[in-house]
């Protein structure tokens, strides 16, 4: 490829800015002291303290995972703040109390919280750091009975719902990372569905880093009971940073007979700079439970941000008949590692997995997919496929692909494809004597190969995904 | 260099003077002069390896084609300066000897992204999806297709023929100033062959041109045109009608690389 490429790869990050309000911030460091205030400020039970406590003992005795094919500096856990609020309460009515700040953030970074959005029927619970600032159409899902709100105020509002499922997928010491957010979370979503109830809105969370050196842990919990279906929204930016922020999530999803779960992410942290210099690490547990018979659940995501990226959204598939997705598009660009991939755990008979991983790697970026079909003895007649494409924009990129296949019953039928390909010159300049310009044509080929996955988005979230694909690929080809 | 001139009276569209371009350091155009006037078709003709395919991608500015002398007007200006987009959004099409697919991007996508480009570098409006489309049926007749090929991803799975037709249609949707049609009619059975000749005929126009690069006689039974040069050895050595393809036709090209040699 031409040196064009080295010359294009160098697009700032374009939504690099730091709102200005004051944020009440723990000191750095972790212990028990921390815990119990994180747990007072939230107004928590003594079974959530607990569960804390026990999840924070058993990360003491945990290492941090070294076997990503990622590489990073050690993590000082104890330089890093553990809570954030803005100082403002979020005891609002009405986006009018919120801090114009605040709102401005979210219009800069183009988050329609307001009423066009809600014209547009997409009920949004923005969190900004660390604690929900307002959160809209609860009346409306109410009227459904459906619960969506931050998982602090679920631990107090819903004790028995959140207690029963909390750690039920992911448990308090499933990893490192995990137990480190067990911990520590301050804040998330909880969702819950009735039996028989279909959603009836898209549920739309925006989470954003903004406090300095402030790790952030959410939590995040969506149960959907028989025969209901919910699809769940995340998408994420933060401002430019010198350091290095760690974040951990976490989330649950359970699916119970006949229900399904459509989570869809878009994941645009900051990746750091052309150097590799700050930029978010992206630890994330995501796990879901298909319980019940012909239970559904089905992950998307768009990563194109973050410095590190370590995910692997998987699908537990107990009830027989259960089905389990995993569609993504991970981009790395300049310095940025991805580790990403999938588990699909097959126990129930006649469960079906599908994996469509697209991995593109332009500038020095190194691309990793890991996925792991395991199938069960017990798993009659489970069938998986899986698809996994790596495009390389480049010569200095790397693309890497770890398929891991544990079959324990031979009614299994397994179907695995993968390809690696170049961004071919030739598709670019055909594009471009048809008049497009380097970047749209860039943009159009790598939106083409990710057309699989973002097919699977919602309408609105595939759009702001093949925008954002352009942004993060600006000027990787000349 | 336009020979029997029946139509000087057209302005100069294109004008090629004493270029020279290498691929991988290797000297392919040694001095190619050409003129092109707007409302003339040129058929440029030569034996495998004379430089007819790399007179196509200099022209459309292919990176892998390095120009080391001469040079090129179009409309006035010059041509190289411009990077390929440019020279695309000014009106200059090239019919891919080898198309090249995209995946996952249909060809109805494809299409009105280029018009887009092409119509905002002009100051135009972007047309919407239902607008283009509109435009779109008629050209689609044109080559005999039907919409299926609208949501087709662009050549992806394309026959050779099919491929060929799509840079017609192509072609016929960006409707350019300047076309150069590579070799568009390899690799056609004679049906294909006879719409896209007709397709490409029916584009003529007193304010446009064509340039077609061919290894046979037989587009031109469909295409008439004006003048016909034969590329040997990276220089045009001989110009003149269509008769001078019938002769080529018959005779072959051994006896123009003698002419070559001594000149």
């Amino acid at each position: 490829m031409s040196s064009g490429i080295e010359a294009q790869v160098l697009q700032p990050y374009k939504y690099g800015f730091v709102t200005d309000i004051e944020s009440e911030t723990v000191p750095p460091g972790l212990g028990e002291d921390v815990i119990r205030l994180i747990s007072e400020k939230k107004g928590e039970p003594a079974w959530m303290l607990e569960w804390r406590l026990k999840a924070y003992r058993n990360w003491l005795k945990m290492s941090e995972p070294h076997w990503p094919n990622v590489q990073y500096g050690p993590i000082d856990y104890q330089a890093i703040s553990y809570y954030a609020a803005p100082k403002q309460r979020p005891q609002l009515d009405s986006l009018e109390q919120v801090d114009p700040k605040l709102l401005e953030t979210f219009e800069k970074l183009g988050i329609p919280i307001e009423e066009r959005k809600r014209l547009a029927g997409v009920a949004v619970d923005a969190v900004f750091d660390s604690v929900s600032v307002a959160t809209t159409f609860r009346e409306e899902l109410k009227k459904h009975g459906v619960i969506f709100c931050a998982i602090s105020e679920a631990i107090r509002e819903y004790p028995e719902l959140v207690q029963q499922y909390l750690g039920s997928v992911v448990p308090y010491n499933d990893n490192f990372f995990a137990a480190l957010n067990s911990a520590v979370f301050t804040d998330g979503s909880f969702v819950y569905v009735p039996k028989g109830v279909r959603c009836p809105m898209e549920l739309s969370t925006y989470f954003r880093i903004n406090a300095e050196s402030t790790g952030q842990f959410e939590r995040t919990l969506i149960v959907a009971d028989e025969g209901s279906y919910v699809s769940y929204l995340e998408g994420c930016s933060a401002p430019v940073r010198d350091e290095n922020q760690l974040h951990a999530a976490v989330v649950e999803l359970v699916a119970l007979d006949r229900a399904t779960i459509k989570y869809s992410t878009i994941q645009n942290w900051y990746p750091g700079d052309e150097e590799g210099r700050g930029g978010i690490y992206n630890f994330v547990t995501k796990r879901g439970a298909c319980r019940g018979r012909g239970s559904k659940i089905s992950w998307t995501q768009v990563e194109t941000g973050s410095a590190i990226t370590w995910k692997y959204p998987g699908c537990i598939l107990q009830g027989d008949d259960s089905i389990g997705e995993f569609y993504s598009v991970a981009v790395t660009n300049h310095r940025q590692q991805a580790d990403t991939g999938t588990k699909m755990i097959h126990m129930g008979k006649n469960t079906r997995s599908t994996i469509v991983s697209k991995g593109i790697s332009a500038g020095r970026g190194q691309n990793t997919y890991r996925g792991l079909v395991k199938i069960l003895k017990g798993a009659d007649d489970a069938r998986n496929y899986s698809q996994c494409d790596s495009m390389l924009i480049g010569d200095k990129c790397g693309a890497h692909t770890f398929p891991y296949i544990d079959v324990r019953n031979s009614t299994a039928i397994m179907e695995h494809e993968a390809s690696t390909s170049k961004i071919g010159e030739d598709q670019i300049f055909y594009a471009k004597q048809r008049g497009l310009s380097a970047e749209d044509a860039v943009s159009m080929i790598v939106n083409g190969f990710c057309k699989e996955v973002f097919k699977e988005l919602p309408m609105e979230f595939a759009v702001e995904a093949q925008r954002l694909l352009g942004i993060s690929l600006e000027g990787s080809v000349g | 260099m336009t020979g029997k001139g029946k139509r000087e009276t057209g302005k100069v569209l294109l004008e090629v003077r004493d270029l020279h371009a290498s691929v991988e350091g290797r000297e392919i155009l040694r001095g190619v002069d050409l003129t092109v006037r707007a409302g003339e078709v040129h058929a440029i003709m030569g034996p495998n390896g004379s430089g007819k395919s790399t007179l196509a991608q200099v022209l459309a500015g292919h990176p892998a084609y390095v120009v080391t002398a001469g040079q090129v007007r179009y409309e006035g200006n010059d041509l190289l300066a411009l990077a390929p987009e440019a020279r695309a959004r000014e009106g200059v099409f090239l019919a891919f000897q080898y198309p090249v697919a995209i995946r996952g991007i249909t060809n109805a996508y494809f299409l009105r992204s280029a018009v887009n480009a092409i119509r905002k570098h002009r100051g135009e409006e972007e047309l919407g999806p239902v607008e283009f489309m509109d435009a779109l049926e008629e050209k689609l007749k044109v080559i005999g297709w039907d919409s299926s090929y609208l949501t087709r991803p662009v050549n992806e799975g394309f026959s050779g023929g099919e491929k060929k037709r799509n840079e017609i249609l192509q072609l016929a949707v960006l409707d350019p100033k300047l076309a150069i049609l590579d070799e568009t009619d390899s690799g056609l059975d004679i049906d294909a062959l006879k719409t896209v000749a007709q397709t490409v005929d029916k584009l003529r126009r007193p304010d446009n041109a064509t340039v077609l690069v061919t290894h046979y006689y037989r587009i031109l039974t469909h295409i008439q045109p004006d003048v016909v040069h034969v590329l040997a050895g990276g220089r045009i050595v001989k110009s003149g009608g269509k008769e001078l393809a019938l002769e080529l036709e018959e005779k072959g090209y051994d006896w123009l690389r003698e002419e070559a040699v001594v000149a």
